[in-house]
């Protein structure tokens, strides 16, 4: 079974409850839509107090190259733009909208009928998953038409879907495949003709035998895709590892994945591009798995985004007494969040809810030298070297040493016996070693 | 007894050989040094603070010396005297820097901003500010971690531990710039430290809207001008929801303190009002 060569780990799945079918939420009274749900240069609302709007309608602006339109996901009016805390931990400007009725904008078609033929041409595709918002749904949130706009001088030769879903817990990507198999080939093919690849591979890890089994049926039927079923290992999601899951090629240090000829995509971005390109629909709703040991109703929820987090927490049969934080995405990569005030983002994969007992870290002790960080990183870093050596303020060498490599997917906190708190260290390397980078 | 004479005389003549080669070696690598640089370089306090921003005392000193002059440049920890003595070694004369001292401009202890939340991560300011707002909700009040302690070579600040904010030793505060580069939220500021080290100073930094900040915190600067309007020496300024009180102009006459409804001006060294015993509650810092 294929997976990628150094490092990783493999934490317990506790895929809870994947097997039940997605549960579609009734609208809000209030929705909260945050103006910036993308990475990269900041929106400005268009909309003002007081104004009308119908889901689908474009609620930012935004002139820049990496950015992505946000267009309202309820009818109704606007309420007021206030700031609101995000999963960043900060309060960051959002649009409140008072819903009334479910009133769509009218060239968006809502029929179910699935729609294989592919009208729009390579530029004329790009220009509309631009224009419907869509960004990597994979966690990051990097706006997807960039990705699909090849750089002059380079050439993209496959295309790499991500369907590993490595992170515990969650489940709403496999749902996805299980409920919307067909759409997703389609979304495939679409980003396969933006960037003019024949060939398309969709990884997905062995622990989810009956989307392996029925992605690849379906899969027969179009050409250049196939399913590479991978070990389960995390982090293989991350692009770095996925491309190497399944090429074996490895993207160099500090270069990316297109520069190898590969673009890596997730599948519900593949899926949002389906409805964006055949069914002229923003990307307004997603799947979010709400899940925990302790939690009442682990289900996956089909939202609109900017639904409030506590109408789905009610959803799942309310917050246990004992929950100690609750995560945005998953246990390895998500942030805790800071107040229940908050909203569902494009980038929401799941609500994790964590029992008292689980959510707290370990009292950090002496590095004892074991190396299970250096095994455990799977860019082969040695994160003990590179904590210590943010502790002493070298970020010279810290630069010398690669750091920037960092994926920051958490395997060396995870492995580490003294609970030393590797991750964070990194992470504060890596802000002074890019700013010592931009100097020189 | 040969033996003993033949070994001082090998030792001896080694000796003398090795002192040869040193002398020559000496003599031929000499590197030519203004002697003004050891000099400047006993004068200065041997802190190695970086105070001056210039890495170690005696750069210092080397820098002094090339530039011929004591302008633009002052040693925080060694102050007037200091700086008078260099001027002297150098045969010129130097204006005098007023001393200044650092002050924490943040009133958002645990009673003032209670806690929401708990953090677990690492203890250093910078990465919490990258991480969330802190424990009490404000975006730009401190964290409490105390990265501006580690940084203090003088033993000038220690963190309170029931107020959870850090606490400057007025004695001990030679003004060296550390603590506020250490800061991430630049809370901390150098201000004169003015007659009779009083100061009056706006305890806050955050830059929301006056309901926002007063969710957070409840001595916050709710940016409601009333201070700006009060003063005759134009020596407040409003920028961002936020009073900032320009030590320059200030001229310590006090009357914006009771002027300010949420407490956010702070004074300190003052003798207690005659009048208003209640408004001079002291805060140490």
């Amino acid at each position: 079974m294929k997976t990628f060569k150094i490092g990783g780990v493999h934490p317990p799945e506790h895929k809870l409850k994947a097997e039940d079918p997605s549960i579609t939420l009734e609208l809000p009274k209030q929705g909260i839509v945050f103006v910036n749900q993308h990475l990269g240069a900041p929106s400005q609302p268009i909309v003002a107090k007081g104004d009308k709007v119908k889901v689908g309608q474009l609620l930012t602006k935004n002139e820049n190259f990496i950015a992505a339109n946000v267009h309202s996901p309820f009818s109704g009016t606007v309420n007021k733009i206030d700031l609101v805390y995000d999963a960043s931990g900060y309060r960051k400007e959002a649009i409140i909208i008072d819903v009334e009725g479910d009133e769509w904008l009218e060239n968006i078609d809502r029929s179910e009928t699935i729609s294989r033929e592919i009208k729009l041409s390579k530029e004329e595709i790009i220009a509309k998953v631009k224009e419907m918002g869509i960004v990597g749904l994979g966690g990051a949130c990097f706006p997807t038409q960039v990705k699909l706009m090849i750089p002059e001088g380079k050439t993209a030769e496959c295309l790499i879907i991500n369907g590993v879903e490595c992170e515990p817990y969650l489940t709403d990507d496999y749902r996805l495949m299980m409920e919307k198999g067909e759409e997703i080939l389609i979304g495939v093919s679409i980003l396969q003709k933006a960037i003019g690849v024949k060939k398309a591979y969709i990884g997905i890890e062995n622990n989810k035998p009956k989307a392996i089994e029925y992605l690849a049926k379906l899969a027969k039927s179009f050409e250049g895709i196939e399913v590479v079923p991978l070990k389960v290992m995390y982090p293989q999601g991350a692009e770095k590892q996925l491309i190497y899951a399944i090429l074996k090629k490895e993207v160099p240090s500090g270069k990316l994945p297109i520069d190898i000829g590969c673009v890596v995509s997730n599948v519900a971005t593949s899926f949002a591009a389906y409805e964006a390109v055949q069914k002229n629909k923003p990307l307004i709703d997603r799947l979010v798995t709400v899940t925990g040991l302790h939690v009442e109703k682990v289900s996956n929820f089909k939202v609109r985004v900017g639904t409030p987090i506590s109408m789905l927490l009610e959803a799942a049969g309310g917050v246990p007494e004992n929950t100690g934080k609750i995560i945005s995405g998953g246990p390895m990569m998500g942030k805790a969040l800071l107040s229940l005030d908050t909203a569902v983002t494009k980038g929401t994969s799941a609500l994790l809810l964590m029992n008292e007992k689980d959510s707290h870290r370990g009292e950090p002790v002496n590095c004892i030298r074991c190396a299970k960080c250096v095994e455990a990183c799977p860019m082969g870093l040695e994160p003990y070297l590179l904590s210590a050596l943010v502790e002493n303020e070298n970020f010279e060498r810290l630069l010398d040493e690669n750091v920037l490599d960092c994926i920051e997917c958490g395997c060396c906190l995870y492995s580490c016996p003294s609970y030393r708190p590797l991750l964070d260290c990194l992470r504060i390397g890596k802000q002074n070693a890019r700013q010592l980078q931009s100097k020189k | 007894m040969n033996a003993i004479l033949l070994s001082v005389i090998i030792f001896v003549s080694l000796g003398a050989f090795a002192a040869a080669i040193l002398y020559i070696i000496g003599k031929k690598f000499y590197v030519e040094e203004n002697p003004l640089i050891g000099v400047i370089s006993d004068l200065l306090p041997g802190a190695n603070c970086g105070g001056c921003g210039v890495p170690g005392c005696r750069a210092f000193a080397e820098k002094i010396v090339k530039q011929g002059s004591m302008a633009g440049l002052n040693c925080p920890p060694g102050g007037a005297d200091t700086v008078q003595n260099i001027a002297k070694a150098l045969g010129v004369e130097a204006a005098v820097e007023d001393p200044k001292i650092a002050v924490v401009c943040c009133s958002g202890s645990r009673a003032n901003s209670p806690q929401k939340v708990n953090y677990e991560g690492l203890q250093y300011c910078g990465f919490a500010h990258s991480l969330y707002t802190g424990e009490g909700g404000c975006p730009n009040g401190c964290l409490s971690l105390g990265s501006c302690v580690k940084v203090c070579q003088f033993d000038a600040m220690y963190m309170d531990e029931e107020t959870g904010l850090p606490v400057i030793v007025e004695d001990k505060c030679v003004g060296c710039d550390a603590c506020v580069k250490a800061c991430p939220r630049q809370i901390i500021e150098l201000r004169l430290k003015g007659k009779k080290s009083r100061r009056i100073f706006v305890s806050c930094v955050n830059k929301q809207k006056g309901a926002l900040a007063r969710k957070s915190c409840s001595v916050a600067c709710i940016g409601c001008s009333k201070c700006q309007k009060i003063c005759t020496f134009d020596a407040v300024t409003m920028e961002n929801n936020l009073a900032y009180i320009d030590y320059e102009k200030c001229k310590l006459c006090r009357k914006c303190l009771p002027e300010c409804p949420t407490n956010a001006i702070h004074e300190l060294n003052f003798p207690p009002r005659k009048e208003k015993v209640e408004n001079t509650e002291s805060v140490e810092n």
